[in-house]
């Protein structure tokens, strides 16, 4: 009993594979629509455009338009109430041939079965993301990001799990499973947890992040090897960036993973009737669910498929780090209640007021602003001027507005009243170090890894910077430490964590790809943290250098 | 000659039978039942909970098969299984794994199906309180003199037992509509037998006399699922009904099997928990009721392979067959339900035999805290001779 025990399914599946093991030139939405409704699916089709505010590398002009096909398998028993999804993304090139091939092996196997309980769409999307997004909307009957789609044309009730599927060969080693969605959103544990199982009762070798799992945890290196799985995971939360097409599942609350196949050098290969079969399993699992996976976790840190953190012991973490900027405030505002010192030729320094705190914070926000649109609005004129490539121009003018903030406080203490005196820079510090507080915490609750990365690089400056201390040095502390360097010494990192260190040139290259990546996600998908460190974070830590520099 | 020689042998023989006779004469109105009822009750709906429609039905099974018939039996299945859109094989509920025994069968009646099996509806079942539109088939027509077999089984706790995800029906409510089953004359004997988690507390508080009770697990202790089958996906039973199956399997309408070897099924070492009954309630000695006493409708037929010759020797056989005391005295009805005279009957000094035991011997006895509980005199067994069906 299972898929393809039956020796004819398994030849027709090999030679599907086989005949999709060329380059696909585009999607062939004809054949696909051919071939699915040739399997007994109810097959429809969606053509939606896109906009991209800027070209970026891979499709170097502004306009995308694709077609995403989708087909049916309605329950033979059961009212069309809830549905369940799998997907492949359809790419030019070598980079996801097997998966389409897998899929349409599974939709004729399902076909024949007389247990589903729900509707199975089949679904094959063109341009990775964005074609997920448009499905994704036309489903729910929402626009959140500006996209051009037609409506489709059939559905099949609420989806209650969905699966995506990236196969590079037919034969693979071990299944990569990626949980990371859309701002750091991540499904429920029980999924993964579900993968793991059956990946163990069927004999494939699983992983997560790449990293195999090891036995050996009470060994240094056995420890360290799981730090770096969880540091690995946290990083791709906190770039809140989906990591897979089932990243923008999440936000409908549909729980969706990514199985990755991956081919190594490795003894044992397993073939794709395994996968089949591991597939297979799930969608049973699936299927006998009688409501949405919910009894597990949602927020987890996984430092291999068999062990994780959750959130009620990262959490503790993150709050000691918040009580710092807590502690700092208190402490300043007992300084504030208390009478000023009288100077010695007894002139009482004014009380500044609310009102010289606000400028230095309108004057931040107002970059952070600029910093957050200047970029897009000016790329045509920096084509202009200089020999760059739109992409370049983008990320190069964030750059510039960046550096430009740096040289705010010479500029603006000229406009500030109250200058000069110690209570100034304490109601700005105290301003600032509650917004930081506020700001951080927030973004834990949302995005626990981003909240925590931004949290250990600004805490600490945000604690200790007084216009007393030496310059020169915390100048330095203060740019290492802010948001941007950050950014730049994960890219290295994660690099590192990867096994695939980047040379110091490759690395800057890869920084650029990654803010314009950032800005692009937050424009076609709604990520926030191109957003959030633009408007917030950056002029948040702009008030400390404003302060650094108080005269 | 030879049907002189025949009609001797058959002398001799029945006059050698007659002493036979007389003792299975005695055993026929040792009972002092006339009918049998059963009420098998499944609590759970979902399609993981599979198990519990599969030890009902096979439960109906075997008591069909003993000679229950269908207008005899109140059948209350929470969820249909065999119809589910999960079932790989539709129409079928397993009970055995790789298919063998198909407990749906051809002729199932299912009386209380899905949303009808709530504790309400168990409770007027049970006490006759049911609307006067109610069909026969949902209602339990029992007398004084039926036997009733309860069988209930689904998800249940200390004290309680769950109906369909959504309500309880807790020990004390049970053990009450027994008393009422009890003063309106409802039953001669009944059997409970709970498949549960903790099933030894829900007969924990039974009061009234003769009641019999048999649970899959003593009170902190969970019952097990038996076996699960790979291509249907869930589990087929659940371990003590599924013993109780196979020690039923062996049971036909003649055995003389006893309620003693109805406490040995499924011992610790099979059902991982720790069986109970419970027999203090009950006024005969549990050795003398057989299975069929409360599984299946034996009626008072003996077969026999020899000719009888309807003159003499018949009425010598029904002379045997009476009892001496009650010969000469006229017959008349006995007061419907003297409530009062139960009501106010106090204990007669006799003790009541047995006590609760646990199979298995892990030192769990319980002191019998029950002194309210009513006698029937003898008089009152044996007035009525009509076989009321």
């Amino acid at each position: 009993m299972g898929l393809l025990s039956d020796p004819n399914r398994r030849r027709a599946l090999i030679g599907l594979l086989t005949r999709l093991n060329a380059p696909i030139w585009g999607m062939p939405v004809d054949w696909l629509v051919k071939t699915m409704q040739s399997r007994g699916l109810e097959v429809f089709t969606q053509r939606f455009s896109r906009r991209l505010p800027f070209p970026d590398e891979d499709k170097e002009r502004y306009m995308v338009k694709g077609t995403n096909v989708y087909g049916i398998l309605r329950a033979p028993r059961a009212p069309r109430t809830e549905a369940l999804v799998l997907s492949a993304p359809c790419t030019a090139g070598d980079h996801n041939n097997q998966a389409v091939g897998l899929l349409l092996g599974l939709a004729q196997y399902f076909r024949n079965q007389v247990y589903w309980a729900k509707d199975i769409i089949f679904l094959v999307n063109e341009h990775d993301l964005i074609g997920m997004q448009a499905w994704l909307e036309g489903y729910h009957h929402t626009n959140t990001t500006g996209m051009d789609w037609s409506p489709l044309q059939g559905r099949g009730g609420s989806i209650q799990a969905a699966l995506s599927l990236e196969l590079s060969s037919d034969v693979v080693t071990s299944l990569d499973l990626v949980l990371e969605g859309l701002n750091g959103q991540l499904p429920n544990l029980d999924l993964a947890n579900l993968f793991y199982a059956f990946c163990q009762k069927i004999g494939v070798l699983c992983t997560t992040q790449g990293k195999l799992q090891r036995n050996d945890w009470d060994s240094v290196s056995g420890y360290s090897h799981a730090v770096q799985t969880m540091m690995l995971m946290a990083m791709k939360q906190a770039s809140g960036r989906p990591w897979g097409d089932h990243g923008l599942f999440l936000r409908y609350h549909i729980e969706a993973a990514t199985i990755k196949g991956i081919n190594s050098f490795r003894q044992y290969k397993t073939d794709a009737t395994t996968v089949g079969r591991l597939l297979e399993g799930m969608y049973r699992k699936l299927n006998n669910l009688l409501e949405r996976l919910h009894q597990s976790y949602f927020f987890y840190l996984m430092s291999s498929l068999s062990h994780f953190v959750s959130i009620g012991y990262y959490m503790p973490a993150f709050g000691l780090l918040g009580v710092i900027l807590l502690l700092r405030a208190l402490d300043l505002w007992v300084q504030l209640a208390s009478p000023p010192p009288r100077t010695e030729d007894g002139v009482v320094d004014a009380d500044p007021g609310v009102l010289s705190v606000l400028t230095p914070l309108v004057i931040s926000h107002l970059t952070g602003a600029a910093l957050y649109t200047l970029p897009i609005h000016f790329q045509e004129m920096a084509v202009e001027h200089f020999p760059v490539s739109e992409t370049e121009a983008v990320v190069l003018t964030a750059i510039a507005v960046y550096t430009a903030g740096l040289a705010l406080p010479h500029n603006t203490n000229r406009l500030l009243t109250g200058q000069g005196t110690e209570q100034g820079w304490k109601v700005l510090k105290l301003v600032a170090v509650l917004y930081l507080a506020v700001l951080l915490g927030c973004t834990a609750l949302i995005n626990f890894s981003l909240g925590f990365i931004l949290a250990l690089t600004l805490v600490p400056v945000a604690a200790f910077v007084t216009p007393n201390v030496p310059k020169v040095l915390s100048a330095f502390v203060l740019v290492v430490l802010s948001p941007a360097c950050t950014l730049l010494f994960s890219v290295f990192f994660f690099q590192e964590l990867q096994e695939m260190p980047v040379s110091f040139l490759d690395g800057w290259m890869l920084y650029l790809s990654v803010i314009s990546q950032g800005i692009l996600d937050h424009a076609l998908y709604g990520s926030l943290v191109y957003p959030l460190v633009a408007l917030l974070v950056y002029p948040c830590w702009l008030l400390f250098w404003n302060i650094l520099f108080w005269k | 000659m030879k049907i002189l020689g025949l009609l001797s042998l058959l002398a001799t023989h029945l006059s050698a039978n007659s002493v036979n006779i007389e003792e299975n004469a005695g055993q026929f109105f040792s009972s002092g039942h006339t009918n049998n009822w059963a009420v098998l009750v499944c609590t759970s709906r979902f399609w993981f909970n599979y198990r519990h429609v599969a030890n009902t039905l096979s439960v109906y099974r075997s008591v069909k098969r003993l000679g229950i018939p269908d207008s005899h039996i109140v059948l209350m299945l929470a969820d249909d299984m065999a119809c589910n859109h999960r079932n790989p094989k539709p129409a079928t509920v397993f009970s055995h794994k790789n298919m063998e025994l198909n407990v749906y069968g051809d002729d199932v009646e299912v009386d209380y199906r899905g949303y009808e099996v709530t504790v309400e509806n168990f409770l007027r079942v049970l006490t006759g309180r049911l609307p006067p539109s109610t069909p026969r088939s949902k209602r339990l027509l029992s007398d004084d003199r039926s036997n009733i077999l309860i069988y209930l089984t689904g998800h249940g706790g200390n004290g309680f037992l769950k109906f369909q995800d959504s309500e309880e029906i807790s020990n004390v409510e049970l053990a009450d509509a027994f008393q009422q089953m009890w003063q309106k004359r409802r039953y001669n004997e009944l059997l409970f037998i709970i498949d549960t988690c903790q099933g030894a507390s829900m007969y924990e508080r039974f009061y009234s006399p003769n009641l019999m009770a048999l649970a899959s697990s003593q009170v902190g202790e969970d019952s097990l699922s038996h076996q699960p089958d790979l291509a249907i996906g869930v589990h087929l039973m659940d371990r003590y009904t599924f013993y109780l199956l196979e020690f039923l399997e062996d049971i036909h309408p003649a055995s003389k099997s006893n309620m003693n070897d109805l406490f040995k099924v499924c011992p610790k070492s099979q059902c991982v928990s720790t069986p109970g009954h419970r027999t203090d309630l009950f006024l005969r000695d549990p050795g003398s009721a057989l299975i069929t006493d409360f599984f299946g409708s034996v009626r008072k037929v003996e077969i026999t392979m020899e000719t009888v010759n309807l003159t003499d020797p018949i009425e010598q056989v029904e002379q045997n067959f009476v009892n001496e005391d009650l010969q000469k005295e006229s017959y008349s009805y006995v007061d419907q339900l003297p409530v009062s005279e139960i009501i106010h009957q106090t204990l007669a000094g006799e003790d009541a035999p047995g006590s609760i035991v646990a199979v298995g011997g892990n030192g769990l006895v319980m002191p019998p805290v029950f002194h309210f509980y009513f006698t029937v005199t003898r008089h009152d067994v044996a007035t009525r001779q009509e076989e009321p069906d």
